[in-house]
């Protein structure tokens, strides 16, 4: 870890898996405090450099700086088995030292701090349910409070707005943000849908083609730099205060992926 | 203590030598099975769990061959197969699934071999019996202080690994992502679980010793919501269960003169009441939870 102020820095990160090349090239940095998404079409490998990172799989090329400490993530796919008797506040602790070997005797402490966590992330209500009965929104509420409560530097959400509906996105999105600068924490959330996000990001990493783009967001979801990463000719077309990413080239395997999710549709503030 | 030996006949019953080694060993066995027992539940291992069971069968069956403590037999053979199980590394459930079907099969086909040369050879009649479904006031007292050996490090394991377990059994990403060594735990809880099993085994025999694993883990999380009460309720059960049915089975002298039932028939019995009870509670809370909000749908 160098000396400047990252909570992240990737270094021309190559990553395969089994054969295949997912990541070529990718650097980016994220400073800390910052809150970016990380976009990219199904597929382009968001889930595979968020697992990079968090050291899930090995690099085969490239260098990852890290900040010293726990690192909070929220995986993409979980499912939380009803039958465990885990209320939510009881994952919540869990998140505070779970990874350590022998028991431990309640303390008055860590209850007052999984009782913050539990306001903070508005989970108050659910608090003595069984986790694995909660709702998918409920859930992420509370494995957001897991990977928060050790007050990381880092947080990686990997594609925490899946699977909510557009009223719990927005207020999911408000939430991110606002725990993002209580606990001065770096954020790199994945999505492949930007439009809530982009009133809130500080910056975009735009994955394609095994490469990155970064920066702020009017800077990288350009006609010119998107046509390069992609390695063929799209165009971001502005409709209606939105941005629309369109392919419109010679077809190749990520065309297809762009046309078939045309996801995005970002509205540029 | 000896005074108690004056209470009627069930004065008998605490004075009795083969009854007090039954309910030492019985109650170390239902207390680790119960710990251990409600963690392989958990981790959906009730199938390895009963695999490693009936496989040390193999292994109390070569103690009467070999003449050694039966309890390091059914040990050895459970932790040699536990071993196997974690090391090869298998992480799909469907393929551990057959690894543990694999395993299971060898060890029982082992065990009828062993069995057959125990009649054969060493002229020991009743070692099907007592491997398979156990002879709890035939325990030789020998046997108290290994017992309580193993069962103290098979909770010793458990209490090592109790929080990171947890964790792991939630989602492993979430494990590893907060640092926690989920191989290495994996590891011990297997090594937890061959000694539980054959505690287990050594008490209501090797095919039973899945009732005393699974069975109060099984109806503890049927009700509790947190770990903790999860756990105190499956060492209840799996006590009561055991000490009730050792009881049971004394009084059974009684009732059938010069017969009494087998000790393992009245704890599994015991262990299926408390199961049925917990599902019934389990059953009323939803019930009552899910009518109320549902009957307001119906004015428009
Ligand atoms: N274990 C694996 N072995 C081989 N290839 C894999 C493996 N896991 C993922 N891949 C491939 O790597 C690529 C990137 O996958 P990844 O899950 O990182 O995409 P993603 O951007 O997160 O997609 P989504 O938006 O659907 O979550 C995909 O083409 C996938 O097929
Ligand atoms: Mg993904």
């Amino acid at each position: 870890m160098n000396a400047g102020e990252a909570a992240v820095a990737l270094d021309r990160v190559a990553v395969t898996l089994g054969e295949r090349p997912v990541l070529r090239e990718v650097s980016f940095r994220l400073e800390a405090e910052q809150f970016c998404a990380l976009i990219g079409t199904n597929g382009s490998g968001k889930t595979t450099l968020l697992r990079a990172i968090l050291g899930f799989i090995p690099v085969q090329a490239g260098r990852i700086d890290l900040p010293a400490g726990a690192i909070g993530y929220v995986p993409q796919k979980i499912t939380l088995d009803p039958g465990l008797p885990l209320r939510a506040r009881d994952v919540i602790a869990l998140g505070l030292d779970g990874a350590r070997f022998g028991t431990r005797l309640p303390s008055k402490a860590r209850a007052v701090r999984v009782q913050e966590m539990l306001r903070a992330v508005g989970a108050e209500e659910f608090a003595e349910q069984r986790v694995g009965t909660l709702s998918g929104g409920q859930q992420q509420r509370v494995l957001l409070a897991h990977a928060l409560v050790r007050r990381p530097k880092l947080l990686l959400l990997d594609e925490p707005l899946a699977n909510l509906d557009v009223g719990s996105t927005a207020e999911i999105v408000a939430l991110l943000r606002r725990l993002s600068h209580e606990f001065g924490a770096a954020v790199l959330l994945s999505a492949h849908d930007m439009n809530p996000l982009l009133p809130v990001v500080d910056r975009i990493v735009y994955l394609a083609n095994g490469c990155a783009v970064s920066g702020k967001a009017d800077e990288v979801v350009r006609t010119e730099v998107l046509s390069r990463l992609y390695g063929y000719h799209v165009d971001v077309l502005r409709v209606h205060g939105r941005v629309v990413v369109i392919a419109a080239g010679a077809r190749t395997e990520s065309r297809d992926a762009l046309e078939r999710d045309p996801v995005h549709t970002i509205t540029v503030p | 203590m000896d005074s108690i030996c004056t209470w009627g006949h069930m004065g008998g019953f605490w004075c009795n030598q083969p009854v007090r080694v039954a309910l030492a060993v019985g109650g170390g066995a239902a207390l680790v099975c119960a710990v251990v027992g409600l963690s392989t539940v958990m981790r959906r291992q009730a199938f390895a769990g009963h695999a490693l069971a009936d496989v040390s069968g193999a292994g109390g069956s070569a103690s009467y061959l070999l003449g050694i403590n039966p309890l390091f037999g059914f040990l050895g053979m459970a932790a040699a197969a536990a071993g196997v199980m974690e090391w090869a590394q298998v992480r799909e459930a469907r393929e551990r699934d057959l690894l543990t079907g694999v395993v299971l099969g060898a060890g029982l086909g082992l065990a009828a071999l062993l069995l057959y040369l125990d009649m054969t050879v060493r002229n020991v009649s009743g070692a099907a019996i007592t491997v398979l479904f156990g002879s709890m006031f035939t325990i030789p007292p020998s046997i108290v202080p290994v017992a309580l050996i193993v069962a103290a490090a098979a909770l010793g394991a458990s209490a090592l690994i109790f929080r990171p377990l947890l964790v792991s059994t939630l989602s492993i990403d979430l494990a590893r992502a907060q640092g926690a060594r989920v191989r290495t735990i994996a590891r011990i809880h297997a090594m937890a679980l061959a000694l539980a099993v054959s505690l287990a085994a050594m008490t209501v025999g090797a095919i039973l010793s899945t009732a005393l694993l699974i069975g109060p883990a099984a109806a503890a999380l049927q009700v509790a919501r947190r770990p903790a009460s999860a756990l105190a309720l499956a060492v209840l059960i799996g006590l009561a269960a055991t000490w009730g049915g050792i009881a049971l089975a004394y009084q059974s002298y009684y009732w059938t003169p010069g017969r009494g039932w087998p000790v393992s028939f009245f704890i599994v019995m015991l262990i299926v009441c408390a199961y049925l009870l917990a599902s019934a509670v389990a059953r009323r809370r939803s019930g009552s939870s899910a009518t109320a909000p549902l009957s307001g749908c119906q004015e428009h």
